[in-house]
């Protein structure tokens, strides 16, 4: 039984990991080309927040006829979780740029920082505590709605989770939700860790 | 080497209307006026922060159109008030922000960094390594000087850079500025007289967008102008 729920939570933690790692590479530069393209930024922000809304469960089955992404497994159950880190991280990034003092950018630009030297140098390292806070919410929401996915196959701690519901075994269902439970505290933990580091720094 | 500023019916909306007026290399300019006379729409403009809606500027006698607008700027010197320090940089990074661009050697920035900072009280080795928040205003202010001035400028733009010191203070940093100001032209904004006085040669008063004053600063409170007469008055008050 212990190695079933060490594989599991192993299985959960790189489910998250991956959907996240994703939802960063996705989220971050997206969160960026909206503070430049305010017009089209609020139609793109609107399309996060609609994925948002879409019940898990509901999302997972929408996906699974989708060619090429969808089907039974844990491919599926990743692209779901992609789209729904999404938001926390497109909206962080948005408001963490938009932040920046404005006399802290004027004074950047007037002494020759040119437009990617301003984004790396002075944008991007004021917005990142808020960016984290992003990646913080992304992460802690993610571990959660990774339970739902074993119920399209995706695997991960929510496999225990329902098959303890099915057999009506509280203790198979314990040994799922709480180390989700867990995990999702330690995530929580160490990213405001890193959080309030970096609004110190 | 000092860069000379010329506008050439220069107009920018409804803020500026036709200004004509020449700076000549290493001059000493203030520039007077209520809110919202155009003062500092004029003085963004040389560093091609606001661009005019008509008219040209020249640096040099080059037209700021056809110029490199990143190059010109990392050798114009910009003080603003607040100081727009990074605040994620300690003093010593903010300090080193332009040799930085201009890929100077690690040696050479941190001997123009000890120097400048010397001559504004703050030594490097106490001051180097902390960040603008455990800085006072005054010594924020001053840290924004060096930032602004340690690579030599041509130009120095300087927006209302003392407005919001304490009077000691603020005395303390325009002595401190005064005793920078050589081999640079400089562009001071500010609506105080007094300071106006102490830091420039010449001053030019604005009023809705348009230059109204033009003229030495000691010959500037004998100006008949009934806003010179105003901005006379209200400067021997608060003096």
């Amino acid at each position: 039984m212990t190695a079933e729920i060490l594989r599991a939570t192993l299985e959960h933690i790189v489910i998250v990991a991956i959907s996240v790692g994703v939802a960063i590479a996705i989220g971050v530069p997206l969160g960026i080309w909206c503070t430049r393209h305010t017009a089209a930024g609020r139609f793109v922000l609107r399309i996060v927040d609609a994925i948002q809304t879409i019940p898990s469960l509901a999302l997972f089955g929408l996906l699974i006829p989708v060619p090429f992404i969808g089907g039974i497994g844990t491919r599926t159950a990743i692209v779901a979780l992609i789209l729904y880190s999404l938001l926390p991280i497109v909206r962080n990034t948005l408001t963490g740029i938009r932040g920046v003092d404005p006399v802290v950018l004027d004074a950047g630009v007037a002494m020759g920082l040119t437009p990617r030297q301003l984004l790396r140098q002075v944008e991007l390292p004021l917005a990142m505590p808020t960016i984290v806070a992003g990646i913080r919410i992304a992460t802690v929401i993610g571990i959660g709605v990774a339970t739902i996915a074993a119920a399209i196959g995706g695997g991960g701690l929510g496999t225990l989770i329902f098959r303890g519901v099915a057999m009506v075994d509280t203790r198979l269902m314990l040994a799922g939700a709480a180390p989700a439970a867990a995990l999702a505290l330690v995530a929580d933990v160490v990213l405001s860790f890193v959080e309030r580091k970096l609004v110190r720094g | 080497m000092p860069s000379s500023v010329e506008f050439r019916d220069v107009s920018v909306a409804s803020i500026l209307q036709a200004i004509d007026l020449r700076i000549a290399a290493g001059e000493a300019v203030a520039f007077v006026g209520r809110s919202g006379a155009g003062k500092t729409t004029t003085l963004r403009l040389v560093n091609g922060l606001v661009r005019p809606t008509s008219g040209e500027v020249f640096i040099d006698d080059l037209a700021l159109a056809q110029s490199d607008l990143v190059a010109l700027r990392r050798r114009t010197g910009y003080i603003i008030q607040g100081s727009g320090l990074f605040p994620h940089r300690t003093v010593y990074e903010n300090v080193a922000t332009v040799p930085r661009l201009l890929d100077w050697d690690e040696e050479r920035t941190r001997a123009a960094a000890e120097s400048i900072l010397r001559k504004l009280d703050l030594p490097l080795e106490r001051f180097g390594g902390r960040y603008p928040r455990s800085l006072s205003g005054g010594e924020q202010q001053r840290v924004g000087i060096a930032r602004a001035m340690i690579a030599g400028p041509a130009i120095l733009l300087c927006d209302e850079p003392f407005g919001a010191l304490d009077p000691i203070v603020r005395r303390d940093l325009q002595d401190a500025f005064r005793a920078l100001r050589s081999g640079v032209t400089i562009i001071f904004v500010t609506h105080d007289l007094a300071e106006a006085m102490r830091v420039a040669e010449r001053i030019v008063l604005f009023d809705g967008g348009r230059v109204v004053a033009d003229c030495p600063a000691h010959d500037f409170p004998a100006q008949p102008l009934p806003l010179v007469q105003r901005f006379v008055a209200a400067a021997s008050l608060s003096a």
